[in-house]
């Protein structure tokens, strides 16, 4: 071991409690942001992925426009087909999905819902929907006269599998239309929205009673991961007509909420992540500059034997470094073992479940021990805990051997 | 004892300052601390405070009664069993900030471009003047005047969507109560502004007497919604209402209980308050207690020379226990100034609408008005002064066991 490892590690034992007590200020800081940060990886994947797995997927087809106001005429063209054309594509799943609104009546009740119309064999490649399915089946023919339905609208509807419902509402030309379909099967996703507003048609008879002709409105594709989603958007764009009448939009541009959402919570954690990394950084100053301090008369010394300042402060620097390694590597074993175990058991506390609901989370939330969220928080704290000590080491530049000998 | 308080005092002043740097960087940290405490808490109360606004302008009110079961089957079969104007009589003379009662049921209307599910308020546009989330000095047009006013209200998301404007027709369809859909052409009076985009889009304002003409359903609601003067504590607006209506065997709620979100959000952030306060603090006491130990350190001798010539322990301890309340309170006062500032500099609010949609999700508007709570502020303050209390006991405690004569020997 070199003479200044040597030398800074006896040093920082001279105090001991002193030295304990700032690394125990850097270690439980560390273990708070090694635990925060991974519950945060582990939410946000979470958000994301449950957030666009209903039914959003990772990317669409649109009409221009269609995304800030959907309407009913800004349609895909020929979109069965266009959509068999994007799965050929390496890694995409593809599926064409009309959408509109309808009044759905039964025989007491009467309730606007919103209308999709699904191609049956592809749409559970792109949609967690048709897993959902809780009691009936999912739709299987293309042309058939049926509907799944979400749970809670069926009760509000005071419907069951079997039953029949008169679905209101008008074609792509303004016209009305209407149909009478079978319900084959209802769905719980456990979010209230979907689960009494929406309904699924197969695409064949939506086209048909909306007078879509073979149009649809929507082309929903998802790929192997979010990773990959900016290579699949180029991949489905090269697809497209060269004529600019349909645009792709990834899940960012279909949801801005969700990682705007993100970016808020991001944003207020940071805040408290940076106040625990100042407040630490004060302490190592405190503890530095009182080490340099009481040491005066001692560096005074050694100066005048001949050893050069910038030497002396690389050793403060060093003792500072030395208690930030150990502040590093017991933060983040003890937060790794933290996290680990709620990793496993899961985390809540009063509140969450509800709060969770809002985003589509559930009521435990598994964080994430990754490499990142174990050493992004240590390694700051470390850095800052250099920083600070930078004005104690710099102070002994400006020391002078013979007064800081005579120094009290 | 008073004497030994005073001089007790002094010490711990003139201590403080022997060694001014490291009571300067100790403030300093307690300061950061202390405002990072407040300034927080203040900006997070402003974005739960502003959810419940908003929440609650769109439930609306305070406590509502329903039929029992229209909570989970919102059907126009579900009417009020009490008449409306009966019902209007007994709120009368109830003690309430704003009260109304409106029929509130699903819809769909359409233009000739297009169709949509809203919800359809039949409202007596007096009494929802007060606590309407409807922009009514930039509305577009009219807002409703009268309760038979043969008008429709929509918002400004919604008429985009059907494409429609003031003074243009639009269809409004919706269940009556056997089972037959009731549809009316209304003439658009108005075009509002609301604070959040899906305000805009679900909700279409109508006279509560057109909709129980075209519903069939004459003088009768699904509900009646009162305010009272704190959000927090809706229980007498709640027993009062209660009052009117059970006896009719109609269920009465308070927000809490029709927006669990909302109040579980409300009820988690007085926790979160507490936590984030601790853990500054413990962030903290690493550094008073380090700060502490050394000043005793140093003055080992000292102590030493006091013990012996008969200063009491219990004198000592005091000393040190004062030094590090002084440390504490200056640090706090300086910390809540300067949080007290920062709110004052940004009561108008921050705008934070690059994060819009995201804050939607979660019910609130883009604009982060800070609320500085008065009970957080004592929190945050009773906290750092009653666990600096504890935490500057053990180094105070040691100071005033040592031996005198090993403490006056003591090498250093």
């Amino acid at each position: 071991m070199p003479i200044e490892v040597r030398l800074a590690w006896r040093n920082l034992w001279r105090q001991p409690k002193r030295t304990l007590l700032t690394t125990g200020a850097m270690v439980f800081s560390n273990v708070l942001l090694v635990f925060m940060i991974s519950l945060q990886v582990g939410m946000y994947g979470l958000m994301i992925e449950n957030g666009l797995k209903v039914f959003t997927g990772h990317l669409q087809v649109q009409a221009p426009g269609y995304i800030d106001d959907a309407k009913m005429r800004l349609v895909v063209p020929d979109a069965v087909a266009l959509a068999g054309k994007l799965r050929d594509v390496d890694g995409i799943s593809a599926a064409a999905r009309g959408s509109t609104f309808a009044l759905a009546s039964s025989e007491d009740r009467t309730y606007g819902m919103a209308v999709m119309g699904v191609e049956p064999d592809h749409e559970p490649d792109v949609s967690s929907l048709p897993g959902l399915i809780g009691a009936g089946r999912y739709l299987d023919a293309a042309d058939a006269a049926e509907i799944v339905i979400g749970k809670r609208l069926a009760r509000n509807l005071k419907v069951d599998v079997g039953d029949e419902l008169t679905l209101l509402g008008s074609g792509l030309d303004g016209s009305f239309a209407a149909t009478v379909v079978t319900i084959a099967g209802l769905f719980e996703t456990g979010i209230p929205d979907i689960d009494r507003g929406i309904g699924a048609l197969p695409i064949g008879h939506f086209q048909d009673v909306f007078y879509m002709g073979d149009a649809a409105h929507m082309i929903v594709a998802v790929a192997p991961s979010l990773e990959a989603v900016p290579a699949a958007v180029a991949a489905v764009e090269s697809q497209l007509p060269a004529d600019g009448e349909l645009v792709v939009h990834d899940w960012d541009a279909l949801v801005p909420e969700l990682r705007q959402s993100i970016n808020a919570d991001l944003g207020g954690a940071l805040f408290m992540y940076g106040v625990l990394v100042v407040l630490v950084a004060f302490s190592v100053l405190n503890t530095q500059l009182m080490s340099v301090l009481e040491r005066t008369r001692e560096f005074g010394i050694v100066m005048a034997l001949g050893l050069k300042p910038g030497r002396l402060g690389r050793l403060v620097l060093l003792e500072a470094a030395l208690m930030g390694l150990i502040g590093v590597f017991a933060g983040a074993f003890l937060g790794g073992l933290l996290t680990l175990y709620f990793s496993v058991n899961g985390f809540t506390y009063p509140g969450l479940e509800e709060m969770a609901a809002q985003f589509n989370l559930p009521g435990r939330l598994h964080p994430e021990v990754t490499l990142l969220s174990l050493f992004a928080g240590p390694l700051v704290v470390f850095a800052f805990t250099l920083l600070a000590t930078a004005y104690p080491a710099f102070r002994l530049r400006r020391l002078k051997p013979v007064e800081a000998m005579r120094a009290a | 004892m008073s004497t030994t308080l005073t001089v007790s005092a002094a010490l711990a002043w003139r201590n403080l300052w022997r060694n001014h740097r490291r009571t300067l960087i100790m403030l300093s940290a307690i300061s950061v601390g202390t405002w990072a405490m407040i300034f927080l808490t203040a900006l997070t109360q402003g974005m739960v405070t502003d959810m419940v606004r908003q929440g609650l302008a769109v439930l609306p009110g305070h406590a509502q009664a329903h039929h029992p079961a229209f909570r989970d089957d919102p059907n126009i079969v579900n009417l009020l069993p009490i008449p409306d104007s009966e019902l209007e009589s007994r709120l009368v003379g109830g003690d309430f900030v704003a009260w109304s009662t409106r029929i509130n049921v699903p819809a769909f209307v359409a233009s000739e471009r297009e169709t949509r599910g809203v919800t359809l308020l039949g409202i007596d546009p007096a009494r929802e003047r007060d606590f309407t989330f409807v922009e009514l000095d930039t509305i577009d047009g009219r807002f409703l005047e009268t309760a038979d006013d043969t008008g429709v209200v929509i918002g400004r998301k919604l008429a985009e969507t059907l494409e429609t404007r003031v003074g243009k027709r639009i269809v409004v369809m919706s269940q009556s109560p056997d089972n037959e859909v009731a549809d009316r052409g209304f003439r658009v009076v108005g075009v509002f502004r609301a604070e959040l985009p899906s305000q805009e889009e679900d909700y279409v304002f109508v006279g509560k007497a057109t909709v129980q003409k075209l519903l069939g359903v004459p003088d009768r609601v699904t509900e009646a919604v009162v305010f009272g003067n704190d959000f927090r504590n809706p229980e007498p607006v709640l027993g009062q209402l209660e009052g009117f209506v059970s006896a009719d065997g109609v269920t009465a709620q308070s927000w809490k209980d029709l927006d669990v979100y909302l109040s579980t959000t409300l009820a988690a952030m007085d926790g979160f308050v507490l936590v984030w306060v601790i853990v500054i603090f413990l962030a903290l006491s690493f550094g008073l207690v380090n700060t502490l130990l050394m000043a005793v350190f140093e003055r080992i001798r000292e102590i030493g020379v006091m013990l012996a010539l008969g200063v009491k322990p219990a004198a000592i301890l005091l000393q040190i226990v004062l030094e590090s309340m002084l440390l504490l309170g200056i640090g706090l006062l300086i910390g809540n100034l300067l949080a007290f500032a920062s709110v004052e500099l940004i009561s108008d609010g921050i705008d934070i609408s690059m994060v819009a949609d995201g804050m939607e999700m979660m019910g609130a508007t883009s604009r982060l008005v800070p609320d500085l709570r008065m009970q957080d502020v004592v929190l945050a303050n009773g906290v750092v002064l009653l666990l600096g209390f504890f935490a500057s006991l053990s180094p105070a405690w040691r100071a005033s066991r040592y031996e005198p004569v090993e403490a006056i020997t003591t090498v250093q």
